[in-house]
Order: C-alpha cells, then structure tokens, then sequence
C-alpha cells in the first residue's frame, strides 16, 4: 500500500514551494501517493441575506469548479506528467479543520502546507490557518517556508 | 453624536435645499401624504380588523390564534418534543460534511430572523404594552409559543416544493407549495390562492416590510435630532435601499448582515444589565404582566385588550403563519424538509419570546407608564386610547425613554440599532416581496426593477405618514397574508404530518444520525 501525502495548497506561491517539497519527499519515499488538496475558506455560521443563500449553491458550484481548474487540476496534471500517482480534492469549510479531515479520511501519513505568506491584524488576533493546523493537526505536518 | 447627527442632518438639509419655507412645505406634504394615504388603505385596513359582530375583538386576531393552537395539538405539541432536536440541526449535528458551502440550518435561520427581529421587537412591543399594557407580554409569550407551530409548518412546506431552476438557484414560499400541494393533493384553487397570497405579501412587504420600518427609524432620528420632514429621512433612506436592491452594491447589505446580529446581541445585553441592576423589580413586573394579563389593570380594553394587543404584536412580531418565514427558510439545502421545519420553529421563541418580552421587562421596570398609586390601577392618556407615559411617548420613544431610565447613553445605539434593523428588515422583505412579484409577472429585469422602484417610493412615503395610518395599514397588510397562508395549511398539513412521522420513526430507528463526532 503507497504511503500517502497530503498536500494542502492556497493558489499562491507558498503552496507552489509545498508542492515542490512534496515531490522531493515523494521520490525519496518511493511507492507514494500525492492528494492535492484545496480548501475554500466557509463557515455555516455566517451571516447571508435571504438573496445570497437563494445563489448559495450555484455560487457553491462555481467556486469549486474555479478551485478545480485554476488551482488543484494543474497541479494534479503537473504531477501526473512528471510520473507521481497523484488525485485531488476541494472541499469548503474551516480550512485547518478540513485539510485535517480530509488527512485522516485518505489515510495520508503526513500533511504538508506552506507556510502563509499573508499577515496582518486579523492573522495576528486569531491566527493563520498554517498555524491552526500545526496545533490541531492528528499527524505530523511539514510547513515549507 | 448628537452633535454629529446634527451635522449631518444639516448637510441633508442643505442638499435638499431646506429652507424655513421649504421646510413649511415639506410639513403639509407630509400631512398630505398622510391624508391621501389614510383614505386610500382605511377600508382594506376596515376589513381585516373587523370585530366580531357585537364585540371589540378582531376576527383576524381569532384566525390566528386559533390556527397556532390547533397546529401546536396537531403536530402533538412538536414545538416542544423536537426543541432539543432543533438545536441539534442548528449546530450542524446532522449536517453531511458532503454538504459544506450549501446554505446551513444556522444561516437560513438567521437570515429569516434578520427579517423578522427588527422594529416589531422595539417598537411593536411598547405599542402592545403601552395600550394593552404589561399583561400584553403574557399573550406575546404564549402567542410566541403556538406560533412556533405555524412557522414549523410553513418552513416545511416551503423547503418541500420550493422550484430549483437549473442554475442552481431556488425560489420558494407560500405561493409555491399552496399551488404544488393543492395540485398534489387533487384540490381546486391552488392556483387562485397562490395568486392572492402573492399580492398580499406584495402589500405586506410595503407595509410591515417597508413602510413601518421607514416610519420608526424617522421616528428615531427625529427623536435625537429634533423635528423635522419625513420624506428627507424617507428619500435617504430609499436612495441607500436602492443603491443595494438595484445598483446591486451588495457591500451595504454585507455590512447590515454582519453588524445587525451584534446589535441584536447589544440590544439584549443592555436589557439584561437594566434588568440585574433592577433585579429586585423583576418580581414585581413578572406579577404585573401576569395580573394585568387577566384583569388588564385598568389598561384600554382590559383583559381582552391585553390580549388582543399581545397577539397582534407577537404576529407582527414574529411573522408565524405569515409565509415570509417560508420564502426565506427555503434557501436551505437539505434532503429531509422537514429538518429546517424543526430549525424555524426557533424564531418565534427568540424573536417573541426571548426578545420581546425583554422589551417589555423593561418598559414595565422603567415606570414611563403612569399608574395611579392608589389603585394600582394604570392611567390612560386623554383619548382613553392607550397608557399615559411620561412625556406622552409611544412606540419607539416609549422604549428608549425606558432604557434611558436605565442606562442613560442608550438611545444613542437604541438610534443606530433601529435604522439598522430598519433597514436590514426591508432588504429581506424586498426580498420575499420580489419573489411574489416574480411569481405573479414572471422573472426579469424589467418586471423585477419595476417592484423594486415601487418599494423605494414607498418608504418615502412611510416615512412621511404618521403612526396611525403607516402601523394600521401595516398590520394589516401582514396579516392579510396570514389569511390565505393559514386557510392553505389547514389542507396542507397532513403532508408534513406524514413528513413528521416517517423522520420521527427513522430519527427514532437510528437511521438518521449525527454525523458529529
């Protein structure tokens, strides 16, 4: 059975450089299986009006098919293409959280993030998601710098 | 702040080019506004609050009461066996983790109650208490509670046969399942109602949802700034609505969403502080609206204006058997209808009963209504109409001259929270009023931009109109609603009683779980 890796990405440069990392992890290990994997940050605990949540799914449909093919398809054919046996997964939710579930629920050994690029107030006060992960996560994470 | 409203009003002013004759003016406009409107809705208004023959109690106040009860016994008082459940669906214990990024339990609950906690809460309330006075609460209370029922069944209904067009968006609401259920259950006339509910809910979203909202929120400002026209306050007022309903800047509307649940949570805490700093009157004003409940303490009215005034409110309030909970509930995605029937039954218990009767908690503590020491009795204003207050305050004012008595800088966010939940309330009901209009003329951008104009123009109107008129014809906008929408479910409520018991039987069974750790 391949050892699997999950790798977390964000669109930006940072998940580029996880990537990156994760194949050279990937060829070290040998028999290995890259999920890639894209999290549109959403909360069922926030506020919509009534006209938002009449599109909510439509809007819902569109964002994943945006996430599959600007970001996660690419990345999955890179890999493929260079020989790595690899999948992808988007999900919405709590982005910690869900890279986590999705981790525990492909039984990947390990999860591998960039490191958040972003700063600012809000990351500051509540923490940034690379951060969250590290403390709730169920197995070992590697944050690329 | 004031200073700075000053400021502000004055900029307004100075953009409307207000003179001292413009402002005379303006004053007869809006005593014609008033005049032409009073004369143009008296007889609809007539209608729905006519009494029943040889008494003072509204039929329309009966139909309702009577249908929340008569739903309470026959979903076998569900508002209360599935209450624990509700909160389960709420927090997202049966949500399938599939599902994230659809419209959860919390946030169709929470957009319904951004529609209905609003002005019905602040300044329904003082209207229900200052006329029926405190025993008015003890009917709200109980009014809340049947109503939960109602709206139980309603959103039901609503999730059951909304239309999910192929891109993926979805309209629902009365006017939806009475004409798919009525066909569904071989009846006659589904069509004719849905049609009838529409207009009605086209009227109660310019009235409650729009008019008496405009009319408050004035009421407010003027309360701080001082006097001046309405239709100033009406015309900024419609120029930022349509700015988001038709300019489509949705940032407005993202802001309201976002602040008015916290000013909702502001509202409550600061009756809870005024509440524990008087914890020793607590007692005594539970005792107040219980006694005057049966024996109206002398309030216009008695006990069965009490009562009338508590359920009016509450309805208003609260929107149970109304059918606008059901157009907004039926966002949500979920497989088993019946689960966001749980989740609605909710509102009426924090809007009502929660919300509500904090209001009136402080009312009745702060002592603005006048009651004679020597009887124990309250004192009626000149008319014999209503309470007398101190300073002769109704309505809002009356609510913000009881939370002054308590925490004195209050009025000033009181100001804010009003035009907020003034304004966050006629988004939804622009919402839930273009979803008739749609229904009845079809989608599209012009049919849609026509009712939108014509919302707009009715705040400006609601604004400028006085109390009277604007809460009369209001109510009975509303509650004209509640007439079709009641009459269908009395056919319709076998079909969520067959949804009730298949859930219940398979929640029971285990085949429905959480999918929560």
């Amino acid at each position: 059975m391949p050892t699997k890796l999950l790798i977390g990405l964000d669109g930006e440069g940072s998940g580029d450089r996880a990537l990156t990392h994760a194949k050279r992890l990937a060829g070290l290990i040998g028999e290995c299986e890259i999920v890639v994997a894209y999290v549109i940050e959403w909360s069922p605990f926030s506020f919509q009006t009534a006209e938002e949540n009449a599109k909510r799914h439509q809007r819902r449909e569109e964002e994943l098919n945006l996430a599959h093919s600007r970001v996660v398809d690419p990345a999955v054919k890179q890999l493929v293409d260079e020989g790595y046996v690899a999948s992808g997964v988007v999900k919405h939710g709590d982005v910690a959280e869900t890279l986590n579930k999705i981790a525990v629920s492909c039984g990947a050994e390990q999860i591998v993030v960039g490191r958040s690029s972003e700063g600012g107030f809000s990351q500051r006060l509540f923490g940034s998601s690379t951060g969250n992960l590290v403390m709730h996560a169920s197995m070992p994470v590697t944050v690329v710098g | 702040m004031k200073q700075a409203s000053t400021l502000w009003l004055g900029a307004a002013m100075t953009a409307f080019g207000a003179n001292s004759a413009l402002a005379q003016e303006a004053v007869s406009l809006d005593e014609k506004v008033n005049q032409t409107f009073a004369a143009f809705t008296g007889p609809f208004v007539s209608l729905i609050f006519a009494p029943f023959p040889g008494t003072s109690f509204p039929w329309i106040v009966m139909w309702l009461v009577v249908a929340a009860t008569f739903f309470t016994l026959y979903f076998g008082f569900v508002q209360f066996r599935f209450f624990k459940h509700a909160i389960q669906l709420v927090k997202g214990d049966y949500s399938d983790p599939n599902d994230a990024g659809e419209v959860s339990h919390f946030q169709a609950l929470a957009t319904a109650l951004s529609g209905t906690v609003g002005l019905g809460n602040i300044a329904g309330v003082a209207v229900a208490v200052g006329i029926g006075g405190p025993g008015a609460t003890f009917w709200m209370i109980l009014a809340g509670l049947l109503g939960m029922a109602s709206k139980f069944t309603e959103c039901t209904l609503g999730v059951k046969y909304r239309n999910e067009y192929p891109d993926g968006t979805v309209s629902g609401g009365p006017m939806y399942y009475i004409s798919k259920g009525f066909d569904e259950l071989g009846l006659p006339g589904g069509k004719i109602l849905a049609v009838l509910f529409s207009v009605f809910c086209i009227l109660g979203a310019l009235g409650g949802g729009n008019m008496f909202q405009a009319n408050q929120a004035h009421a407010q400002i003027s309360g701080i700034v001082g006097d001046y026209p309405g239709w100033i306050t009406g015309i900024i007022f419609a120029g930022v609505v349509f700015a988001v309903i038709v300019g489509g800047i949705k940032s407005i509307a993202n802001v309201t969403e976002k602040v008015v649940p916290f000013m909702g949570i502001l509202y409550v805490g600061a009756a809870l502080i005024i509440l524990l700093i008087n914890y020793d009157k607590i007692g005594w004003a539970f005792g107040q609206i219980f006694g005057g409940a049966f024996t109206g303490l002398g309030v216009a009215g008695g006990m069965v204006g009490a009562l009338i005034q508590g359920f009016k409110r509450a309805a208003f309030s609260n929107e149970a058997g109304v059918g606008s909970a059901a157009i907004a509930h039926s966002a949500v995605r979920t497989k088993e209808p019946i689960t966001e029937g749980f989740v609605s039954l909710l509102e009426p218990l924090i809007d009502t009963v929660v919300i509500c009767t904090m209001t009136a908690l402080v009312i009745t503590i702060s002592q603005q209504m006048i009651m004679d020491p020597a009887t124990g009795n309250y004192v009626l204003n000149e008319a014999g109409t209503a309470v007398a207050t101190v300073n002769d305050v109704s309505g809002v004012a009356l609510t913000s001259a009881a939370f002054a008595a308590g925490l004195s800088w209050f009025p000033y966010v009181l100001a804010i929270a009003v035009i907020l939940f003034a304004f966050s309330t006629m988004i939804s009901w622009s919402y839930y009023g273009l979803k008739a209009w749609t229904y009845l003329f079809g989608e599209g951008q012009t049919s849609e931009l026509v009712f939108k104009v014509i919302f707009c123009v009715f705040i400006v109107i609601g604004a400028a109109a006085s109390l009277g008129p604007v809460i009369d014809f209001s109510d009975a906008a509303i509650f004209s609603m509640a007439v079709v929408n009641i009459f269908a479910l009395y056919f319709l409520m076998k079909l969520v009683k067959s949804e009730l018991h298949s859930y219940a039987s398979r929640l029971q069974s285990g085949e429905i779980r959480k999918f929560s750790d």
